[in-house]
């Protein structure tokens, strides 16, 4: 269980948000409102871990974030760079991004990954060849190659037609009634798939 | 398979579909050692002379050039934050790019070395300490970097600033480098800069991946 108590959010000498909190269960989704530029993508690099915290708490099962190793096995972040690199396969990069994260992956996980992420046939062409949809497409194929229950991502769904955002909706169902966490931000309407009874909104304010 | 093992054969996979990269440096290198005794003209005391300090800083300048490219990669398409994200420890995954510069842009300069030494009518004595020095110093060289090229991530203007800051770092690596053929040549035996050489580069594989580490944190922020 993720929760974030009281937190706040300061770049240079400008305060972008503060007095922020809440829990996340299993099985649960929050949807992160807010406009441009208040604050939605600093908040999940200091839930992720990647902006240190300097009010607040932010806690893994009851344990701080910083340095525990537990909270950063449990974790796929997925931001706007999508970690994919342009001279390499989708199947490459999905292998080597496993074994970055410490995990092993079988070559037919990431081939039935980017198959149901409508990537089949595509999975030894170099990412650089791919348009920006099936960049996307590949990078969020992650979720389905690591084994991880908090998945924090950041505009998963930009860039990506409508049929490629049903899959990321049914992969995100999926993943909450396995009881994982979803938690993430879109300026898209929300994927239809995920039922509507796990997911919280959050609307963050400057 | 192992994140270190994982991210060298990852970064040299890369390189060698991007050959351009790795072999500027080592022309640079071939290039710079060709330049001297042309120059000289065929004065062999003067070349012997000069030969290992000219091998030395092609080698350190020649490593020096690919150093910006060391983390910016991985900076700009979001793979450094999956790294810093990662389970595994970030300074073995640095130590894993570290040594993967190495292989692609320290190890070609010693085995070439040899072939450029002849240019310098050097003996094979002096050629066989040249290559230890070398075999000793490129990984040093890669390390001291390294923490130069965490430090200026980002930062507008980087190389300029990067060698700067790093190649006051390269001078002990030189003098003993190039000092140890030196040595040999007058007589003296090598062992005791090549000792030292070893220490350094030691004390550097243990603190140099920590340092990376925090810098490339600082840089993530």
């Amino acid at each position: 269980m993720l929760s974030v108590n009281d937190l706040s959010c300061h770049r240079g000498e400008r305060r972008l948000f503060s007095g922020v909190g809440f829990q996340l269960k299993a099985g649960t989704c929050l949807y992160l409102e807010g406009d441009n530029g208040v604050g939605k993508t600093s908040l999940l690099r200091q839930v992720s871990g990647l902006l240190p915290v300097s009010v607040g708490q932010i806690s893994w099962c009851g344990k701080p974030i910083a340095d525990n190793e537990f909270f950063r096995k449990q974790l796929i972040y997925l931001g706007h760079n999508l970690a994919m690199k342009d001279d390499l396969s989708a199947m490459e990069n999905l292998q080597i991004d496993a074994a970055i994260a410490g995990q092993a992956v079988d070559p037919d996980k990431v081939l039935s990954a980017l198959k149901s992420l409508g990537l089949k046939g595509r999975e030894h062409l170099p990412i650089r060849v791919l348009s920006q949809g099936q960049k996307r497409r590949a990078a969020l194929a992650r979720l389905l190659t690591r084994q991880a229950s908090l998945w924090i991502l950041d505009e998963p769904v930009v860039a990506l037609d409508v049929p490629a955002q049903a899959a990321v909706g049914r992969v995100l169902k999926a993943h909450l009634e396995k009881g994982g966490m979803v938690l993430f931000t879109s300026h898209q309407p929300l994927p239809m798939a995920i039922p509507s009874a796990s997911i919280t909104s959050y609307r963050l304010q400057g | 398979m192992n994140p270190f093992i994982a991210v060298v054969r990852r970064d040299v996979s890369l390189a060698l579909r991007r050959k351009n990269e790795v072999m500027t440096s080592v022309f640079f290198f071939v290039v710079v050692a060709a330049l001297f005794p042309l120059g000289i003209g065929p004065e062999m005391n003067t070349l012997r002379l000069i030969g290992p300090g000219v091998l030395w800083v092609g080698a350190l300048l020649a490593s020096m050039l690919s150093l910006g490219r060391m983390f910016a990669g991985d900076h700009d398409d979001g793979t450094l934050e999956q790294m810093v994200l990662s389970s595994a420890s970030l300074p073995s995954l640095v130590g894993a790019k570290i040594l993967a510069h190495w292989l692609l842009s320290g190890l070609p300069l010693v085995v070439l070395s040899p072939v450029l030494a002849l240019q310098f009518d050097l003996n094979l004595q002096a050629i066989e300490v040249l290559m230890a020095t070398l075999l000793l110093g490129t990984p040093l060289l890669s390390l001291i970097g390294a923490v130069g090229a965490a430090l200026t991530l980002g930062v507008r203007g980087a190389d300029v600033l990067l060698s700067l800051l790093v190649l006051p770092l390269y001078v002990p690596a030189l003098v003993f480098g190039a000092g140890a053929v030196q040595a040999q040549t007058a007589g003296l035996g090598a062992s005791a800069h090549l000792s030292i050489l070893a220490a350094m580069l030691l004390m550097a594989a243990v603190f140099s991946p920590w340092a990376c580490a925090s810098a490339l944190r600082i840089a993530l922020e």
